[in-house]
């Protein structure tokens, strides 16, 4: 039988350390509402979208209140748009009326965000996946919780250095597009290396084509439960660190997992995945950087950061397994910059650069996260980091992206602020050195060989 | 049969109890336990209670109870026992 103090536990965990559900993702596959007409391409996605994710917020309001965890967002991710307009964009135009669409029909049902205007594009684009890409700035500035992304690359097929190309020029539109929003559209934006098929957060969630017809899938959150965890367990070994930080991630994913087999229950969608991912937000209390600070450095970014983040993504994963048979999407530490108060104390104070958060994405979920870079910054230069980063994932065989936020008009030094979850961050440096030549040579960097690792 | 877990933090005072009691009981839900124990210096009361036959919805009763809790000047909590089931059990 449960007793008072188990009880207590748990309810301090969600009143104090801002233990919550991140989000409960319903993934709707859209292949059926493929035609060669847009408007009945529209018509079919909106009244798919509408009826299937129709008690998708109600469910998970009705959760939350029955067993008092709070779930911060309800979320809808869709087939890739490339793939359902297809048959009948012939112009960017068409498929911004889809994005349009997409809009609309989440509006309708509530959600916070839906994922899915997106191409996959490890190898090659087709026409349809260029002109996808060619709309991205003009949909996402004409939308508001539609969410943007392309696979530019996988360890199996290399890094289409077209896309790549294409995807600088395109973030840097976008940040113009909504630069009186200090470049928003970005922030919606994800260009990934190795995407998962089924990560339930933004901006990067799609319902890829090997998923059934829907799924539900959730992500786990609780940066402040792990650091209030360390704090009793401040000097001691690196034993004692690794067993506190897996018996955390353990309970938190546990209560990821109820909620999941709850959702997928009463909605009548079969449950897919628990990402284990430790997701910061603004809030107080609720950062990874925090984490790696009572672990043992100063400020994220000083030396020993990879190592702990290091140690703290595989001890998460490996106390989030034992308590969920179905982990998949990102499962990391997410460590974007504006969403997490840490990360953006540790850049004001000089700790953190560019430079170093690529080091840490190495052993990490994602990649580049909500960092905003001055608006100056070439397409070429952007090209690059998304290059550099690309890379990181095809060679080491994980999961990379990037998504950074040219903000136009400013320089380093200076703050955007994007407001909500999406939090503020410091304009941070970018090496100036041009990769010009590099960008321009056009083609594909091929798939790295699969032995003689080192 | 799934179990509610009652929880009330607080200052203790005359009466949590006794409302607490009447508004379950109102509601033909039927307690099949309490503890309670001060943690902290805080008094915390937790009850487990069959609200499978309770004449209202689950989060109607929580948002009532929790009302309840703010007259009083505590903290009351409605939740599925399943929540701390499977965090402290493997």
């Amino acid at each position: 039988m449960i007793n008072i103090y188990e009880v207590s536990e748990t309810n301090k965990m969600i009143e104090e350390s801002n233990l919550d559900v991140r989000t409960i993702t319903m993934g709707i596959s859209l292949l059926d509402c493929c035609h060669e007409n847009v408007d009945t391409v529209c018509s079919r996605i909106y009244d798919k979208i509408t009826k299937k994710a129709e008690n998708l917020v109600k469910t998970g309001q009705d959760i939350e209140l029955e067993y008092g965890i709070p779930i911060v967002n309800k979320r809808i991710s869709v087939t890739p748009i490339a793939l359902v307009g297809g048959s009948c964009c012939r112009q960017p135009e068409d498929f911004i009326k889809i994005a349009q669409t997409l809009d609309k029909a989440a509006h309708t049902v509530g959600v916070n965000f839906l994922g899915g205007y997106s191409a996959l594009v490890s190898k090659g684009m087709t026409k349809a996946d260029r002109l996808l890409i060619e709309s991205i700035p003009q949909a996402l500035a004409s939308t508001e919780l539609v969410c943007s992304s392309v696979n530019v690359g996988s360890t199996r097929t290399g890094i289409d250095m077209d896309a790549v190309k294409l995807l600088g020029e395109k973030v840097k539109e976008a940040a113009y597009l909504t630069k009186d929003q200090c470049g928003i559209a970005c922030a919606k934006l994800v260009v990934f290396c190795n995407a998962p098929d089924d990560n339930p957060f933004m901006a990067g969630a799609f319902h890829g084509v090997t998923e059934g017809e829907s799924v539900i899938s959730v992500g786990v959150s609780g940066p402040g439960v792990v650091k209030r965890a360390l704090e009793t367990v401040r000097g001691q070994g690196f034993d004692v660190l690794c067993e506190t930080i897996k018996k955390t991630a353990f309970k938190i994913t546990r209560v990821g997992q109820l909620v999941a087999r709850e959702a997928s229950s009463r909605l009548g969608v079969p449950f897919g995945i628990i990402d284990l991912s430790l997701a910061p937000t603004p809030a107080i209390g609720d950062s990874v950087a925090d984490i790696l600070q009572e672990i043992g450095v100063e400020y994220a970014g000083a030396p020993g950061t990879t190592a702990a983040l290091a140690l703290l993504n595989d001890q998460v994963k490996k106390g989030g397994i034992m308590a969920s048979s179905y982990v998949g999407g990102l499962s990391g530490a997410f460590i974007p910059v504006s969403e997490d108060q840490g990360m953006i104390d540790a850049v004001e104070a000089g700790a953190l650069t560019i430079e170093k958060l690529e080091a840490m994405t190495c052993v990490c979920s994602v990649g580049l996260d909500m960092i905003a870079i001055p608006g100056g910054t070439t397409a070429s230069t952007i090209s690059g980091i998304i290059a550099d980063e690309a890379a990181i994932g095809m060679v080491n065989q994980k999961t990379t992206a990037v998504r950074v936020i040219p903000a136009w008009g400013k320089k380093v030094g200076d703050t955007v602020e994007f407001g909500g979850l999406l939090g503020h961050a410091p304009v941070m440096k970018v090496n100036e050195f041009g990769c010009e030549n590099f960008i321009n040579r056009g083609g594909r960097i091929p798939a790295p060989v699969h032995s003689f690792k080192n | 049969m799934k179990k509610t877990i009652i929880t009330v933090i607080g200052k203790d005072r005359v009466g949590i109890i006794a409302a607490v009691c009447t508004f379950l009981s109102q509601h033909n839900i039927n307690i099949l336990d309490i503890d309670q124990s001060i943690i902290q210096g805080y008094f915390h009361m937790m009850m487990i209670a069959d609200a499978n036959k309770a004449d209202r919805d689950f989060a109607l009763l929580a948002a009532d109870l929790a009302k309840i809790g703010d007259d009083l000047g505590v903290q009351i909590k409605m939740q599925h026992e399943d929540i701390f089931d499977v965090m402290h059990r493997i």
